[in-house]
């Protein structure tokens, strides 16, 4: 088996807030293989986000190391975390951040514009994306003219369409509606089955069950690293 | 990012708001309009000072016959006769500066030939004064001394007469009649086109002046050696001042005028008329380039207030694109792209209002439109740094964003 995909070891960031130090999180050892589906709990403020900021190179940690995919990732510059994240990772939102007056393909299109692909590729990729999300239909459907669960599809058609090997999706299913959400988790699921590494931050233990390890942070510590309920 | 995807994003952005785009771009199309409204000005000025000297020829004074004074009331010009053949000899010898004086005297009348008859202008004229407009014979030949001292019935005709009496035809060799005197037409003078004031200077006949005093335009004024004006033609353009100032000395001795009584001529210098005239559009062009220096730097003002406004109205969107894999560069690009975009399109709205603006100019002014495809890329150019200039502040700005803090963004 090769190396894990994510290893970090002490890893921590700290905030400076009006001379207060604020630890969102501190000594985060932890190891994903490839393929696996993770799900990450704990209460509000408990460091989930910034996690997951840290795991998708969005941010740099203040303490500890971060080996993502082979190669050291916590000491990079912007335009390298920016490269990284075009090429390897793919972001799913809770408020899905779709670009309001761009059609669904466009938006689909986004990241492969940032990897300097030519027209027809990227057609052809969004184009695939969209039906991996069972959207093939919506492609020239504006933002307004989608449902809550059509909009979370389109932005995970996003975050798929480079081909990543990491998914990270925050709370995705926070803005819906419980089926439609299990609809999201159930499209997840098929993803992992595919070979996408997931690691999913969530409050309900419902939308955890998809998964097969949670990861449970409380006040910036990993608390405990167990199977689902 | 393709160029062709950036100038795509920021198109659509400035489609998405069409009255903010128009009313942000209106600095910049004042000032582009001002731009190309200071180039035409210029530049229809100096044309039409060309066409002046080249109407009139160079280094030109010219000399008229002056005013009366009696019981306090003065005359207009020309009301004494007071300047002569012999003024004009004098000045063309004595003094050094003047290269041709050539006397002349001017009326109007019938030209007839068979049936056909045409009203023009006619010049009684020395072989002097052709050289002194840098006036040529196109076809023909030109009038020679000998012409002059036998008084010979012979003419010279403008091109318009050329067409309008002879019909196309060619002219040489026929004869006219002029107040019943028969005439032999020996040339056709060149075109010279319109004066800048509009009246056709190829509708005249020349005929010796002898002649023309004698036979056609004699009458009780201009009488025995005197006549109507004596155009110089200074020997450079550096020695028209001298020659004006020598001619006058000249003219009043051998008037006999005692110092402090009026001149009983005038002298006209037509290049420094020219030049008076010139430093008025000098002044207008200046005060346009104040106004074009003026709306391109609050027009920029504007631009880059509004894409402060529109990055901070944006900062969910550059995070994402952040997220996704934008560079700072790539945001960077965008964001001038748009801005460059906003500014060339006040840049070509200035340029259609500015060409309007000078035609409209030109037409008042009477000057040709002088459209010269250089102002154009002047002023486009302009509009493209402004653009570039106080875009890039807002742009690095938004390059500069912090990706997390950015997709937090309320
Ligand atoms: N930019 C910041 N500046 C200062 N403190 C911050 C910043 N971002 C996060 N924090 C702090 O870090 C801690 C962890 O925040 P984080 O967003 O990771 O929590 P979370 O587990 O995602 O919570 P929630 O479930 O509510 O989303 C919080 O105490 C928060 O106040
Ligand atoms: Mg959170």
């Amino acid at each position: 088996m090769s190396a894990p995909l994510i290893e970090t070891r002490g890893l921590g960031r700290d905030y400076q807030v009006g001379g207060h130090l604020v630890r969102a999180l501190a000594g985060l050892d932890v190891r994903i293989e490839r393929g696996e589906f993770v799900a990450v709990m704990g209460p509000s403020g408990s460091g989930k986000s910034t996690c997951m900021h840290l795991l998708g190179c969005l941010d740099t940690p203040t303490a500890g190391s971060y080996r993502f995919d082979d190669s050291d990732v916590s000491r990079l510059r912007r335009d390298a975390l920016a490269d990284t994240r075009n090429r390897k990772i793919g972001f799913v939102f809770q408020s899905f951040n779709l670009l309001a007056r761009a059609t669904a393909r466009h938006n689909v299109e986004l990241p492969l514009m940032y990897a300097a692909l030519g027209r027809a590729e990227r057609r052809a990729k969004a184009s695939a994306a969209l039906a991996a999300v069972g959207l093939d239909d919506r492609a020239h459907h504006m933002p307004t003219q989608l449902s809550g669960g059509q909009m979370q599809r389109v932005g995970i058609a996003r975050a798929i369409v480079n081909d990543p090997l990491l998914l990270l999706a925050d709370e995705p299913t926070g803005a819906l509606d419980s089926r439609t959400g299990a609809g999201i988790m159930a499209l997840f699921q098929d993803l992992n089955v595919r070979g996408i590494t997931i690691v999913v931050v969530t409050h309900e233990a419902g939308v955890a069950r998809f998964a097969r390890r949670v990861l449970r942070f409380r006040d910036g510590r990993l608390v405990a690293d167990e199977p689902p309920p | 990012m393709t160029a062709l995807d950036s100038l795509l994003a920021a198109l659509g952005s400035l489609r998405a708001n069409p009255l903010r785009t128009a009313l942000t771009t209106l600095g910049i199309v004042i000032g582009v309009a001002a731009v190309i409204a200071m180039v035409a000005v210029g530049s229809g000025a100096e044309r039409r000072m060309d066409q002046v000297i080249q109407s009139l020829g160079s280094n030109i004074l010219i000399v008229l016959n002056g005013t009366s004074v009696s019981g306090g009331v003065r005359g207009g010009a020309g009301s004494v006769i007071s300047l002569t053949e012999d003024d004009a000899r004098a000045l063309e010898e004595e003094v050094d500066a003047i290269a041709v004086a050539a006397p002349s005297i001017r009326g109007a009348g019938q030209l007839i030939l068979g049936n056909a008859n045409w009203y023009s202008t006619i010049y009684g004229v020395t072989p002097g004064y052709l050289r002194a407009r840098d006036w040529v014979v196109a076809r023909g030949r030109a009038m020679t001394a000998a012409d002059e001292r036998g008084a010979a019935k012979v003419a010279l005709v403008g091109t318009t007469l050329v067409e309008r009496l002879f019909a196309g035809g060619d002219p040489i060799g026929r004869s006219i009649r002029i107040k019943r005197v028969p005439f032999t037409v020996i040339g056709v003078l060149g075109k010279k086109g319109q004066t800048p004031f509009g009246s056709d200077q190829d509708d005249v006949v020349f005929l010796p002046l002898s002649t023309a005093k004698k036979r056609v335009l004699g009458g009780a004024r201009v009488r025995g050696r005197h006549v109507g004006a004596i155009t110089i033609k200074a020997a450079s353009a550096a020695e028209i001042a001298a020659a004006e100032r020598q001619a006058t000395e000249l003219l009043r001795l051998r008037h006999r005028i005692q110092p402090g009584q009026p001149d009983d001529f005038f002298v006209r210098n037509v290049a420094q008329m020219l030049e008076a005239r010139a430093e008025s559009e000098r002044t207008m062009a200046f005060l346009l380039a104040a106004v074009a220096a003026v709306s391109l730097v609050v027009g920029g003002i504007g631009i880059m207030n509004i894409m402060l406004v529109s990055v901070t109205e944006r900062t969910r969107e550059i995070g994402l694109r952040m997220a996704v894999g934008a560079r700072g560069l790539d945001i960077l690009i965008q964001f001038v792209t748009e801005s460059v975009m906003l500014s060339l399109l006040g840049g070509l709205v200035g340029v259609a209002l500015g060409i309007g603006a000078s035609m409209l100019a030109a037409e008042a002014a009477g000057w040709p439109l002088v459209f010269s495809p250089w102002s154009v890329g002047l002023a486009i150019g302009f509009s493209a740094f402004v653009g570039v200039f106080f875009g890039y502040y807002p742009a690095l700005k938004a390059s500069r964003l912090d990706p997390i803090e950015a997709l937090r963004y309320e």
